[in-house]
């Protein structure tokens, strides 16, 4: 037991769990061709047939009471403040299973090609008033009931009065703003707290304006929208519930990384000591000081990060995204292109933090700017 | 009842009598959102205060005496001392002095600064800043919050910053 637990917690470390969980998100949800022939291979889309939902969902639910059976992994589980994120995991996985499981089936029956189910559902007229609204009614007063009584059995965690001169350690957002507490290790608060949070808003309300592909309006279904889908669940599932999991589970005083089943050791010390890119190029790589000069010091993270964008933007224009850009034309193209780009920028940012320990890859403190 | 009839010239006046009052409010409102944003007392510590005598600090240790009320900490090495604020560059959380590691980390997203203030690890952009420091005439020290330096900035090398010993 105690193997299998040092185990988790060695694979825990994000350094290590995030490729595999990336990786193991594109062979889930195939976004071509390749990745098909592997999510076949394994097994992965019985996944989202009632055996795999069945397996799904033991599979959650023996980990989490087995790992109840461990001391430090029962204390941050049960906190009042994480009963929503493990709510949130059996949540999510129950409507994505309800959603792809559908998807499954009518892309079964677009392949022999059938109608979608949804074809068939009778085009007999039900009235908003008083159909749907006294549905909405009874499903208003049960949740009302549901947080009533959570309210009444789980009490609220108070702590003692706010203090200027003490962050509690660690300090945790509320649950919901936990993925964005995670973003802001990785980023200047200017990009992490404001810049970011915008585009996230921005994006998601773009995206009826961007998306002008007319399939599978009514129905639900994966192969008619592999990249819509694919590229809206990697922002969600990896971008924000898994940062949100990592930050209420493994994230420990001064905002160390913990294991699941690791003691919340205060004085755990870990050697995250980073360093900007211009550091590394001119003290590290040409051995000399700083330049003096901000832009020539800085000069390579910009042309770094412009040619992330331009180049980088160019080369998947040309490749990947060639029809694409025919269906879309050039205005949604580049709106999509570049809040594409910014939401990569994330992950990539996270793994340079992991790999080399990177700080800024343009960091000009002097006006507040850090990218 | 007769039907009275409005003419044009009342009814501008009226209009213009109307909309006058109504920004006048406006403006009484917003002055009096302005004013409230300048409270007549402040129960805030003073921005400056005596933090004792050079000889209370040991050579080599972070005094966190005033961190809770001044959010000072006062570093003593064996050249003389400064004053480090303790908000952290980040995003303004208070870090901790953790005298074995010795280093403040912060808790909100873990930023590290050594015993000098300067910034090694997490998302802290800059070091911590500092503020002036000097010698009152009763032989105290006085730090004054109003005046502080950012080492990004060079101002470390201001002597305001230090006080030697
Ligand atoms: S506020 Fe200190 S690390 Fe973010």
């Amino acid at each position: 037991m105690e193997a299998i637990k040092n185990f988790i917690n060695a694979c825990a470390v994000p350094s290590r769990m995030f490729p595999v969980i990336v990786l193991l998100f594109f062979f889930v949800f195939p976004v071509n061709s390749f990745f098909e022939k592997y999510n076949k291979l394994f097994f992965l889309d019985r996944l989202w047939t009632k055996k795999g939902g069945i397996f799904l969902f033991s599979t959650l639910t023996m980990f989490l009471s087995i790992g109840m059976l461990d001391e430090n992994f029962r204390h941050t589980v049960s906190k009042p403040d994480n009963l929503p994120i493990v709510g949130l995991i059996y949540a999510s996985l129950f409507f994505l299973w309800v959603a792809l499981s559908q998807a499954r089936e009518n892309d079964l029956r677009l392949e022999k090609n059938e109608k979608p189910k949804e074809w068939h559902d009778s085009q007999e007229k039900i009235l908003v008033w008083p159909d749907l609204v006294s549905i909405e009614l009874i499903a208003m007063l049960f949740a009302l009931g549901f947080l009533f009584t959570w309210g009444i059995l789980v009490d609220a965690p108070l702590e003692e009065p706010a203090n200027l001169a003490t962050s509690p350690n660690p300090a945790k957002a509320p649950w919901y703003f936990l993925a964005l507490q995670e973003m802001l290790v990785y980023f200047d608060p200017a990009l992490a707290g404001v810049i970011f949070p915008t585009l996230i808003v921005v994006g998601l309300m773009a995206i009826p304006y961007i998306d002008n592909n007319h399939k599978a309006t009514g129905y639900y279904t994966f192969k008619e929208r592999k990249l819509a889908i694919t590229i809206f669940l990697f922002g969600w599932i990896i971008l924000w519930l898994f940062m949100m999991v990592i930050g209420t589970i493994l994230r420990g005083p001064n905002w160390n990384f913990y294991g699941p089943f690791e003691y919340w050791d205060p004085h755990k010390v870990e050697a995250l000591t980073n360093i900007n890119l211009s550091e590394y190029l001119y003290v590290i790589g040409l051995n000399m000081g700083l330049p003096g000069n901000i832009f020539i010091r800085e000069a390579p993270g910009i042309f770094l990060i412009s040619l992330y964008f331009i180049g980088g933007g160019f080369l998947l224009t040309k490749t990947v995204f060639k029809n694409l850009f025919k269906s879309l034309g050039p205005l949604r193209y580049s709106f999509f292109l570049v809040l594409l780009l910014f939401a990569t920028s994330l992950p990539i940012k996270m793994t340079l933090r992991w790999l080399f320990n990177l700080k800024y890859i343009v960091s000009i403190p002097e006006f507040f700017f850090n990218i | 009842m007769s039907k009275e009839k409005v003419t044009r010239r009342v009814f501008v006046s009226w209009i213009f009598l109307g909309w006058t009052l109504f920004l006048a409010c406006l403006g009484g409102l917003g002055t009096m959102l302005l004013r409230y944003l300048f409270p007549n007392v402040l129960f805030e510590p003073s921005q400056s205060f005596k933090a004792g005598y050079p000889e209370n600090y040991a050579v080599g240790e972070v005094s966190l005496l005033w961190k809770s009320k001044h959010g000072v900490w006062i570093v003593r090495t064996a050249e003389g001392l400064y004053a480090l604020s303790a908000v952290c560059t980040h995003l303004g959380c208070t870090p901790n002095w953790l005298s074995g590691e010795k280093k403040f980390k912060c808790p909100c997203h873990g930023s590290g600064f050594r015993f000098s203030g300067i910034n090694f690890e997490g998302p802290a952009p800059r070091p911590l800043e500092r503020f002036k420091i000097l010698l009152g005439d009763d032989g105290q020290i006085l730090v004054d919050k109003t005046k502080k330096f950012q080492q990004e900035k060079g101002e470390w090398n201001d002597p305001a910053s230090f006080l030697a010993i």
